[in-house]
Formats: structure tokens, sequence, C-alpha cells
């Protein structure tokens, strides 16, 4: 009896991982083929992964798409985890009845949907426009602005915080360091952990988001890999093989994060539920 | 009297530097106090005075609550929010009961593969919703590999119109979302179930408690906490459902699978924008969010 209940979990699991890694394997056994072929259901590997390349670098604006949406993760990953750990760590170092107040308001900040602010944000960037070109619609920062100050990071830091040394700040003032210097020059090294778990969310999340760029970058040239892989996708004569390549292309640098640092992104996942 | 001069002034030193040391603790804050109210809370002030207005494009009026009073006479809304709560109601229990049965599964120290079963489990989580959406789009066609799969495996007989039936491109919807979220969800179970003492289930199963009775009296009253944290994640993420609906059926057919946020999406920015009107239907996300938030707090009876 619980040698065929055994039997039925290995089935079950088996056929769980099959399901959940299928359409990986499809994405890359479908780059290697023409668009005929990936339409017929071929599911062995072909000849035409150079030539789907060839395409995709020709007939699509696939540079210009990772460029942009390199830049984007980059300087919002750093933006976000400077300013979400500069308050993360205020709001539990400096704790005071005022702070704890504030920090309970942006709190309700994560239950706002992003859809019922998207107007009026938009809204707000076309009237920086006028007067700020540079950050007003259609720029890639009007496409990270909004992304990078958000409660879920501050609330992140602050519960790592409780688990930062006390002393070390202690320490810090006897050796003579100013309270920024302890910040930067204790606090960050030390949380080095906490920085590399948080990272891969923050980078995550901004080469994978869709909606926000989709409204605030109209251009083509500004276009970011989701929006690129979108339009592909939605075209009249899809070139099926030039698509998946173009799949594998954005879905590589994620699949990367969390192979080689499997451990932060489990820990960044964790750091948002304790406390 | 040189005495208490001197202990005054050093009582009085560590005030000020208190007073300093708090000053310098709003600076810390201050970054991100003035980013989420800029970001945040003014759009959603905005949001609701957009939505007394009615108008095209930039010319609005105040019209008071018209906007709300026409939600109720609009179908493409109501069958925008029936299909929203559809999702909700079926995908996010489907999701939850399926990772939390994968996370027993794999938390049996005996289990061989246990590593592989995991990490293929999780790896769709790693997926941009655009990607996986627009592989599904191919994957569910009419010639798509999954019918040719269930024919092939002689369960049906002619392909399922999986994208233009409007039963099967909900469900096409649903399943993509359940493919995408459930290794997440069971993540976070597993290291849960993996802080509870195993000598629990030993005198379970010493009393003659089933694998059954040990999954509903034991497993899930321990993970409720993060059962009631990862619903309500869920039931956010469902409830602004965009990317995939957007590329798997644009909403279709007919509007047959049109959630609220892309009902937003296309009042904005696809038909005549009626920015006014779109901020109403976005207010209907937020009270949404907050009343099921509610709810869920109350049924899992946690008062933190």
């Amino acid at each position: 009896m619980k040698k065929i209940k055994r039997v039925f979990t290995y089935i079950f699991l088996s056929i769980a991982s099959l399901v959940s890694i299928f359409p990986f394997l499809w994405m890359l056994i479908s780059m290697t083929n023409k668009s005929v072929d990936v339409t017929a259901g071929r599911l062995l590997p072909g000849g035409h992964l150079i030539e789907n390349i060839n395409k995709l670098i020709e007939q699509t604006q696939i540079g210009i798409a990772l460029w942009n949406s390199f830049i984007i993760a980059i300087i919002t990953t750093i933006l976000t985890l400077l300013i979400g750990s500069l308050a993360g760590y205020g709001f539990e170092i400096y704790r005071s009845k005022g702070k704890d107040m504030i920090f309970s308001i942006l709190i309700l900040s994560m239950m706002i949907p992003f859809a019922a602010i998207m107007i009026p944000l938009y809204r707000l960037f076309g009237r920086i426009s006028a007067d700020a070109p540079f950050i007003g619609l259609d720029t890639l920062a009007a496409a990270f602005l909004p992304t990078i100050i958000t409660a879920f990071f501050i609330f992140f830091f602050r519960q790592n915080t409780k688990m930062f040394a006390r002393e070390l700040v202690e320490a810090g003032r006897i050796d003579g360091l100013s309270e920024w210097g302890i910040f930067f020059r204790i606090y960050m090294p030390t949380m080095k952990t906490t920085y590399a778990a948080a990272s891969i969310i923050a980078f995550m999340n901004s080469w994978n988001n869709y909606l926000w760029p989709l409204v605030v970058l109209q251009s083509p040239e500004k276009q970011t890999i989701p929006l690129l892989i979108s339009n592909l996708g939605a075209g009249y004569t899809p070139d099926y093989g030039v698509i998946m390549t173009a799949i594998v292309v954005a879905t590589l640098p994620t699949a990367l994060v969390f192979f080689l640092m499997q451990r932060y992104f489990v820990a960044g996942m964790m750091g948002s539920v304790k406390g | 009297m040189s005495q208490s001069i001197n202990t005054t002034s050093n009582q009085k030193k560590p005030i000020l530097q208190r007073l300093k040391r708090n000053y310098i603790g709003w600076l810390f804050i201050l970054l991100s106090i003035i980013g989420i109210s800029l970001f945040y809370f003014y759009p959603m002030i905005q949001a609701f005075l957009l939505s007394l207005q009615s108008g095209m494009g930039a010319n609005l009026d105040y019209v008071g609550f018209d906007n709300y009073v026409r939600l109720f006479n609009d179908p493409t809304f109501i069958t925008a929010l029936t299909n929203t709560v559809l999702y909700l109601l079926i995908q996010v229990p489907v999701m939850i009961v399926l990772a939390l049965i994968f996370s027993v599964l794999l938390n049996d120290p005996t289990l061989k593969f246990k590593g592989f079963f995991r990490t293929a489990i999780f790896l769709p989580a790693v997926t941009s919703l655009v990607a996986y959406a627009v592989i599904f789009k191919y994957l569910f066609g009419n010639n798509g590999l999954v019918n040719d799969f269930l024919i092939n495996l002689n369960l049906i007989s002619s392909p399922i119109a999986w994208l233009s039936d409007p039963f099967w491109a909900k469900v096409t919807i649903i399943i993509a979302i359940t493919w995408r979220w459930t290794g997440y969800n069971m993540i976070f179970y597993l290291s849960a179930l993996q802080n509870v003492d195993r000598s629990m289930y030993e005198a379970a199963r010493i009393d003659g408690a089933s694998a059954f009775q040990q999954f509903f009296f034991i497993t899930i009253p321990l993970l409720k906490p993060i059962i009631l944290f990862t619903s309500i994640v869920s039931t956010i993420g469902t409830l602004q459902l965009f990317d995939e609906v957007m590329n798997i059926t644009s909403g279709g057919p007919g509007n047959s699978t049109m959630t609220i946020s892309m009902y937003i999406y296309n009042l904005s920015f696809e038909y005549t924008p009626d920015f006014g009107y779109a901020a109403t239907v976005s207010y209907v996300i937020l009270i949404l969010v907050v009343i099921l938030s509610f709810i869920q707090f109350k049924v899992a009876g946690d008062k933190e």
C-alpha cells in the first residue's frame, strides 16, 4: 500500500514537472526551427537558429529594446535599493512614535492597485512633459520613476534591519562616524545578503514590467523587451521562430539570475513575509 | 554650585544628541515619504477627483457621481467585473490547493529527486508575464500543441477552440495563471513546512490519523498565516490581471475574457479617451481590494 502511494507521488510530481518545464523546452526547440515547423508542432531541434537570430536582429529593434530594458532595470535596481534601505534603516534605527505612524501610512500604499493610479500618473507625466521633457512622457525616466519608491522595499529592509546588530551603530558612533557614515560604511557592507535578495526582486520586477511602460513609452525606439515581444506576438504575419528567439532572449537574464543566485532568490521571497 | 552645573550640562547633551539623531532619522525616510506621496497617494486623490468628471480627452467637467451610476448600466463593465471575480474565485483556490499538495509531497524527507521537482515546478515563476502569455497563446491555438496532444491521446475528437470560444478562453486564462504562479506559492509553503516540528506528525500517525487528517488538522492550521498572506497577494494580483489577458486573448472573443484592468486601459488608451470614467472603474478595483483583504482577514480570524 505504501509502495503504491509512493509510485503515485512520483508519477504526479513527474507530470507536474513536465507540465512546468514543457513551455521552456518548446521555446528552446522552436528558436531553432522555421516558422512553418513551429506551427506544424515540430518537437525536434532544427538548424535555423542562426537564421532566426539574424532575422531578429535585422527585422526587429531587439538591440534597442534590450538596451532600454537593461538601462531601466539597472537604474531602477540601484535607486530602489538605496532609497528603500535608507528608509527601512531610518524607520528601525531612529524609531519614534511619529515615524511609526508614518510607516503604517506608507505601508497602506501596498494595497493600492497599479491600475487605480495609472491614469493620474499618466496625466502627471503629461504635465511634467511641458516643463521637463527629459522626464516627461515617452522617456525612459518616466518608465522607472514611479517604480523606484515602493512600500514593499521599505518594509523589506525594515524587517531585515531588525536582525542588524544595534551595537554596531553604537560602535560606529564611538569611533566618531557620522550617522550617514554608519549607514554607508557599516550597515551596507554588513547587509550584503539582504541587498542581494532585494536586487533580484527589483531587477526582475523592472525587467518584466509591462503595463506602465506600455502606457508611458510610445515611440518604437523607446520600447522595452516586454513591449517588443507583445508587439511581435500580436503581429498579423508572425514569424514564430523569430518570436521564440526573442522570448528566449527575454527570459535568459531572469533565468540566469535565478540559477546563479537561487539562495538569495528564496531569501528575498521569504524576506517579504516574515515579521 | 559648579557641581550642579556640570550635571545639568551632562544631562543636556544626550537630549540634544537624541533630538539631532531623531532629526537625521527623518532625513533617512524623507525621500520615501515624498516618493510614495507623489506616486501613490496624490494619484489616488487625483483618481477620485477624476472619477467625478466626464468628457473626452482633456475637456473634463464635474458631473458628480454620474460616472458611478453609469457603471451599473455599462454591460462591458459588468462583464469585466464578472470575469475578474470569476478568475479570482476559481483560480486562486485551485492554485493554493495545488501548491499546498506539492509542498506537502515535497516536504517528505525520504522523497528522491526533491531538488529537481522543486526547481522544475518553481521555474515558471522566473518568466516574464508577457513572454509566457505569448507562448501560451501559441500552445493553445487551434492547431496548437495542446490540441495535437489531446487528439493524439484520443481524449477529444476535434480541436477545442481554446482561444475563440468564450468558455474555453476563460479556461485558458485560468490554466495560464495557474501554471505561472503555483510554484511561486509552493515555495512559501515549503519554507513554512520546514519549520514544523516533525514529531507532531509522528504523534498523529501513532494516534492513527490518516494522511488526509494530518493534512487538514495539522498542516493547514499551521500554515494558516502564510496561506492568508499568499491568498491576499494572489487576490490583489488577480484583481489587477492585465498582461496575460492582453497578450493571450486581447480580452476576446467579444469581451468574454476582459478584466477590469484591461477595461481601464481600453477606456483610457484604446477607445476615445474618457479618463473620468476610467478613473471611476479603477476605484472599483481599489474598493474590491480593500473589501476582499478585509474579508480574508476576518475569515482567517487574525486580529493582527
